[in-house]
């Protein structure tokens, strides 16, 4: 992200800035822009930045029996980072982020990979028929699964059961967290989809011209020339998938209600600060929840993004 | 960079290159064939779904799934639909969209005001706020929602339409599509021309400038209704009281209620219809606004 103020900065530089420009002209200028801003500010820091501050505020106290509320420092973190639950939950979402973020984004580069390619008919329909899971609530989604998956009219059990034998048990403590998987992927590969087949589209096609015209197949041209090429697209869509992979809430919530025994109130970080909050009544512990979940995402997304750089500088 | 050329990437430049590559790349069958399993995988579950809904609920259970049962009960599934609970379907649907079009409006105004300055107005501090304004997309959502709720019990705003509105204004990701493509579709020199005619930097925005980054504004837009429209978290915290439920929150509750096997079993195919209806819009306007959406991510994807 840091590198889009340092081009801005270079395209500022190229603009002329000696044009003609009286001092009060630039004074109205300079006017209109933070006028401008403002309403947008006003909003982000009301929304955003005070939310985040009392958060973090919250996080340092707790409610006692006598006295009300008490600065207890680190503490609430201290049982955070002790608290088998969240960690568990953490540790379920890491799971999740190394089976499932490869297979939906390895999926999606793929699909787009073969419709740049130009070798496919029906491109159009192809195309929207994998993004129109993107149009559906992420809870209708998880309903509809939900029934699909289910053993009474879910279609699987009703083929199993036209074989003579029983379909595995999507909802189980086994399974469950592969069902989500696949909830997911369903819901967002059109979605990463389309953010790479816009940016293959922007590859200037003068370059695997003339590596077709060496001799170079389609595979070779989509390994050596275009997924280079859509690097930032990639990093944008991982970093987009490793946020929301730690935000997971809708999807295990909707199917606690069909599975309660397998979804307990900590099945992702997210859905426990939640109970905590909600039901547990502890506001100023999940507040600790919620921050520590948002330094791991920053963790993560900090990692995946010096990976690339050294990927390319590498490269 | 090729951000400069936003709204040519999806318009203008395809259709040179399809037809120079039509030339030789052959259509492949094989290829074709893959893609169409694909396709299966992706809508098959919404199929089931539209089939789902024509039937009564004993035939759920005694019908094979992706087919029609003998009897089309869609009819019947409607009327539950709109009419159950004194018809607070049509109420969800309602705040469903008062929600969602109040918020997808405010937040591309926001973002199309801030943006615009972001990329065309020289003044101080401007690349710093924007640092920070971008900082926030790594910030999770969900992580707010909790002490966002604190404050605003605080204010008595829970539990009103407002409470989901205001969170949903700011986008960050919204200001920085609008900077992105401000800084292609509006000509400096235009701008400089206008200066020099003596309209003050407000006209000029209104006059000049908003017409140019209209399809900016849609696009922002559109991804701000879908992320409203499908959100559950923040008005499943704020919300209590059932008339002020969007459909997605509604339709979780019904769900829950016939899992819970409270009352009749007819919820099932209900919640199914339901969950149909409540899609088909944003499905078409995905179909209509095709262009729009594939020039947002055009945008978002190309330039980082």
């Amino acid at each position: 992200m840091a590198s889009t103020t340092t081009t801005t900065e270079v395209q500022r530089g190229e603009t002329p800035t000696g044009r003609a420009h009286g001092a009060g002209l630039q004074y109205r200028e300079a006017r209109a822009g933070y006028l401008f801003v403002l309403p947008f500010l006003v909003v982000f820091v009301a929304m955003l930045v005070v939310p985040l501050v009392y958060s973090g505020y919250l996080s340092f106290f707790r409610v006692q029996l006598i006295g009300g509320n008490a600065f207890v420092g680190f503490d609430n973190y201290v049982r955070a980072v002790q608290d088998n639950t969240f960690i568990a939950g953490v540790l379920r979402m890491v799971q999740f982020l190394v089976i499932q973020v490869p297979i939906m984004l390895g999926f999606a580069l793929l699909f787009a990979l073969v419709l740049d390619s130009g070798r496919l008919r029906l491109k159009r329909f192809v195309r929207l028929s994998i993004f129109v899971p993107y149009a559906v609530p992420g809870v209708i989604a998880a309903l509809m699964w939900g029934y699909l998956y289910g053993r009474n009219f879910g279609p699987f059990a009703q083929f199993a059961r036209d074989l003579g034998t029983t379909a595995p048990n999507f909802l189980s403590r086994d399974l469950m967290l592969y069902s989500i998987m696949n909830i997911v992927t369903w819901s967002f590969v059109g979605y990463n989809m389309i953010i790479m087949f816009a940016a293959l589209r922007a590859i200037p096609s003068e370059v695997y011209e003339a590596a077709r015209v060496d001799g170079a197949g389609e595979i070779r041209v989509a390994w050596s020339i275009k997924i280079p090429a859509i690097r930032p697209a990639l990093l944008l869509t991982t970093i987009f998938s490793v946020i929301g992979t730690f935000q997971l809430f809708n999807e295990p919530s909707i199917l606690a209600t069909i599975a309660p025994n397998v979804i307990g109130i900590g099945y992702t970080p997210n859905l426990y600060a939640y109970n905590i909050a909600f039901i547990g009544r502890e506001v100023n512990y999940a507040a600790a929840l919620a921050f520590l979940l948002g330094f791991v995402i920053m963790i993560v997304s900090y990692v995946v993004q010096l990976g690339a750089l050294r990927k390319e500088r590498a490269s | 960079m090729t951000t400069t050329k936003v709204p040519s990437t999806t318009e203008a430049r395809p259709v040179a290159r399809r037809r120079r590559r039509g030339a030789q790349a052959k259509p492949s069958w094989i290829l074709t064939i893959g893609l169409l399993a694909a396709v299966a995988y992706f809508l098959l579950p919404l199929w089931w779904l539209v089939v789902a809904s024509t039937k009564s609920n004993a035939d759920l259970f005694s019908s094979f799934g992706l087919w029609f049962a003998d009897e089309v009960n869609i009819g019947d599934n409607l009327r539950d639909v709109f009419t159950r609970q004194g018809g607070i379907y049509l109420t969800w649907a309602r705040n469903t969209i008062l929600y969602a079009g109040t918020a997808a409006i405010g937040a591309a105004a926001l973002a199309t005001a801030a943006g615009y300055a972001f990329a065309k107005l020289r003044f101080r501090g401007s690349n710093a706020l924007f640092a920070f304004v971008l900082g926030a997309i790594m910030i999770p959502l969900t992580a707010l929602a909790i002490p966002t709720y604190l404050l605003f019990a605080k204010v008595g705003l829970t539990d009103t339409p407002w409470a989901v509105i205001l969170p949903s204004l700011v986008s960050p990701f919204g200001v920085y599509l609008m900077r992105v493509y401000a800084e292609s579709a509006v000509p400096d020199t235009l701008l400089e021309a206008a200066r020099v005619d003596g309209a003050g930097e407000f006209r000029i925005f209104v006059q000049i400038v908003l017409r140019l980054l209209a399809p900016g504004f849609i696009t922002v837009l559109l991804f701000a209704l879908v992320a409203t429209w499908n959100n559950y978290f923040l008005p499943l915290i704020m919300l209590n009281s059932p008339e002020w439920y969007p459909l997605t929150v509604g339709l979780a509750q019904w769900q829950a209620t016939s899992q819970a096997g409270a009352g009749s079993q007819a919820l099932f195919s209900m919640v199914i219809t339901g969950s149909l209806v409540s899609i088909i819009p944003l499905v078409v306007a995905f179909l209509f606004l095709q262009r729009y959406w594939q020039s947002g991510l055009t945008t978002g994807g190309v330039k980082q």
